[in-house]
């Protein structure tokens, strides 16, 4: 049966706002066969494919898109496969209507097509197939050190293992995933599906040394010498910024890193069964207005917290979180309090928190990064009672390597100074990526880096 | 794994263990710790490595039986595995010949300050070292201790062996004596770090103390660990864990480490319980 010629966007199932908030299972379910092909049915299969242009990796995105339609869903998994080496996990945290979505000829219409819930859907059905193992590549004899398990060392990593090379991954960690592991919840994205692409990797004989703080076990220079070809960097940016207001280090007061990665690496929301701890709240203010204050209010909540609001001190529209988490915090019952700036923590005799002092806002001319920069309204203060406040103002990077290997450059925001194509740094046969050399940005930013240093990296290994 | 290579019980409820862990072994220095995590399901929390073997590829941790975690930890034996260690962990201690180190070790303390102790010893301070428990039989490496330190001076709480009373009166009256003194390191519960400070601040010796805060991650990734000194926030596991103890606020420390009193009180408490019931 040929579907209908325009059918809207189709919508993805989802478990309902009243229901989710109890547990902490995944919210949308993924789209069933049929809806996919509906959806596939929807693209334009246009010649110049520009929502490939918005993919930092380029996923063959119309080609991917006819296989679904065609009912050709393994072919489909493979097709994205080839250039994206975590769909799976893409296809559930991209933010898609920033990129190929945006460039989708539908958008102008206001509905593109659902290109991520379709990549989703896709690599979905090849994870429940039986793992396709590729032929080994022949040994090149060359060896590579990858520090960091996350996006981009896992991507740089894959890479080079298909190519030949013996890669040992160096993960501070006691588990590999980066902030997929420790950051994204697993109502957002379920930990097994790391684990399934982990195993794949290991599969393809990349090795894997858990907690191997690079920079205090061993140093750059230290791995150059004992024998790896190259090194590649991919440490992330995982230093929390506080506000440096009054009250911070309070007992109650966590950085939105901490307080994920109790929850989610730690399985702190599984307490007593798992031992670490987290304060089970009852009134909580989470700072700021990214991903990162989303996933921290939605995680609250999941543990039981009464009341859940979010501080932010500019407006909906400046908001960088992703329009899916906004709208998916709000159902859930996360208030928000906007153009809203937190000056003091309050605490009782016991060091505990127990409030917290704000200013009103208003928005001023735009500053530096583009923004209408906030200004404060004078006599608006107010105070609100709390138990518990989440601070996720952002991250920069570990200056932990950066302080250890004395060659390596380093910008004026802590990040390693790479070459935008090859990842190469100031230091020979270093190279690094993701977040480390951006500032915190996204997932499949950070693939992309490590892939094309995955490029360079062979390149220089086979070249010389 | 890590594979516990000697354990051995050194008071009631203080255990030593050999743990091998080669290339921490051969690294570490003087002040760093570890971060263990026991099982899948364990948390992860920090102990000194008290001692090494580059040779053997080994670290000693000395720990209190204290909450859940130590009890999981205490409950392995020799050849079996502890799952993750990750290390070594945080700045070395800062070692310099500066003439006379008192080096102050309060219970399960004494285990810290014991590589502190041989440092300073082996780059030419002569040493006094001070260690105090509750009483006799919970004192700990008082024989290690006395080896390397110039002169061992010992309090109990309750006088069954050396001096009855606090580690401070000693070094009070050392300092009353007109002894010179041109260091301090103390490393215990927080009281008696607290405590020590307060005797040498009037003087203005310089006495360094190492922190103990609740941890994560344990490189600088969460904040969990953060303390004020001088005003300032600092992340214990990567500018500490030792600080200018005048300049640490010892009462956000000791409300900070009370944040999950009560959760893991439960948790030890439902340990206890299954460990009875099975
Ligand atoms: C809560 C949260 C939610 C997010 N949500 C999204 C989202 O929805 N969509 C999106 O695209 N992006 C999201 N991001 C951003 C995205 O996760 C990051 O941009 C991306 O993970 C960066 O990848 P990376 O490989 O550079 O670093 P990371 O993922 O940070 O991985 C770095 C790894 O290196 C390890 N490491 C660090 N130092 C050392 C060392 N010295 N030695 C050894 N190992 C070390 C770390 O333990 C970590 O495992 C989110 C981030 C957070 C924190
Ligand atoms: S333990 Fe996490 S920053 Fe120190």
């Amino acid at each position: 049966m040929k579907p209908p010629a325009r059918a809207p966007r189709q919508k993805m199932p989802e478990q309902s706002a009243e229901e989710r908030v109890k547990n902490f299972r995944e919210v949308p379910y993924g789209y069933p066969p049929e809806t996919a092909k509906i959806e596939a049915a929807r693209c334009l299969q246009c010649k110049t494919a520009p929502c490939r242009q918005g993919c930092p990796v380029e996923v063959r995105i119309p080609e991917f898109i006819r296989k679904i339609r065609e009912g050709d869903f393994a072919e489909a998994n493979r097709i994205i496969k080839g250039d994206n080496a975590l769909p799976a996990v893409c296809g559930r945290v991209c933010p898609q209507e920033d990129q190929c979505e945006k460039l989708c000829v539908l958008a102008k219409k206001g509905e593109s097509v659902a290109i991520g819930r379709l990549e989703r859907f896709a690599a979905d059905y090849g994870l429940a197939q039986a793992p396709e193992t590729p032929p080994p590549a022949a040994p090149t004899g060359r060896r590579v050190a990858v520090v960091g398990a996350g996006p981009a060392g896992l991507t740089c990593a894959g890479d080079l293992a298909r190519l030949g090379h013996e890669v040992t991954i160096f993960e501070a960690f006691h588990a590999p995933g980066g902030v997929l592991v420790y950051g994204i919840p697993e109502f957002r994205l379920p930990k097994a599906i790391v684990q399934a692409e982990v195993d794949a990797l290991k599969r393809a004989g990349v090795k894997i040394e858990l907690n191997a703080v690079i920079g205090k076990v061993e140093t750059i220079d230290e791995l150059l010498a004992e024998g790896f070809d190259a090194v590649f960097i991919g440490t992330g940016a995982g230093l929390p910024n506080f506000m440096g207001i009054p009250g911070e280090n309070l007992g109650g007061v966590y950085s939105a890193n901490e307080y994920l990665t109790r929850s989610n690496l730690m399985k702190a929301y599984r307490f007593p069964d798992f031992d670490t701890p987290i304060i089970r709240s009852r009134r909580v203010a989470v700072v700021g207005g990214g991903n990162v204050a989303m996933d921290a209010a939605r995680t609250a909540l999941r543990l039981g917290a009464e009341e859940v609001r979010l501080v932010y001190r500019r407006s909906r529209e400046e908001m960088p979180a992703r329009i899916e988490e906004i709208h998916h915090a709000e159902e859930e019952g996360v208030r928000f309090e906007l153009l809203t700036n937190p000056i003091e923590i309050l605490g009782d005799d016991q060091g505990r928190t127990r409030g917290m002092r704000c200013l009103r806002m208003k928005l001023g001319e735009p500053d530096a990064s583009g923004r209408r920069r906030p200004v404060p309204m004078p006599g608006s203060e107010f105070e609100v009672e709390l138990d518990t406040v989440i601070i996720a103002i952002g991250n920069t990077p570990n200056p932990l390597i950066p302080s250890t290997t004395p060659d390596l450059k380093v910008g004026s925001h802590g990040t390693i100074v790479a070459d935008k194509e090859t990842g190469l740094t100031s230091k020979a046969r270093v190279f690094a990526g993701g977040d480390i050399v951006t500032g915190a940005a996204t997932v499949i930013e950070a693939m992309g880096a490590g892939k094309r240093a995955a490029r360079a990296i062979h390149a220089q290994l086979m070249g010389g | 794994m890590f594979a516990i290579k000697k354990k051995r019980l050194i008071a009631p409820k203080v255990v030593l263990m050999e743990v091998l862990a080669p290339k921490i072994a051969r690294k570490r220095r003087a002040g760093q710790f570890v971060i263990l995590r026991v099982n899948d399901t364990g948390e992860r929390f920090p102990l000194t490595i008290a001692d090494s073997d580059a040779e053997a590829g080994t670290i000693t941790i000395i720990f209190q039986i204290a909450g859940k975690s130590t009890a999981l930890l205490a409950a392995l034996n020799e050849g079996e595995a502890i799952q993750d260690v990750v290390g070594p962990l945080g700045r070395p201690t800062h070692i310099e010949k500066v003439g006379h180190v008192v080096c102050i070790g309060g219970g399960v303390g004494i285990a810290p300050v014991y590589p502190i102790l041989r440092a300073m010893k082996e780059i030419g301070n002569r040493v006094t070292s001070i260690i105090s428990a509750r009483s006799k039989d919970l004192l700990i490496l008082e024989e290690e201790m006395r080896a390397h330190s110039d002169d061992l001076k010992v309090a109990t709480d309750d006088g069954s062996h050396g001096f009855k009373g606090f580690p401070t009166q000693i070094l009070q009256g050392m300092m009353n004596g007109g002894e010179r003194i041109d260091l301090v390191v103390a490393v215990g519960p927080v009281p008696l770090m607290r405590a020590v400070c307060e005797v040498t601040r009037p003087r203005g010796i310089p006495t360094v103390v190492s922190l103990n805060p609740i941890m994560v991650d344990g490189t600088g990734m969460c904040g969990g660990c953060r303390v004020s000194v001088g005003g300032k926030t600092q992340f214990v596991c990567v500018d500490g864990p030792e600080f200018d103890g005048h300049q640490v606020d010892f009462d956000l420390l000791s409300k900070r480490l009370r944040t999950y009193a009560d959760l893991e009180r439960a948790s030890a408490e439902a340990h206890k319980c299954k460990i009875g019931a099975g």
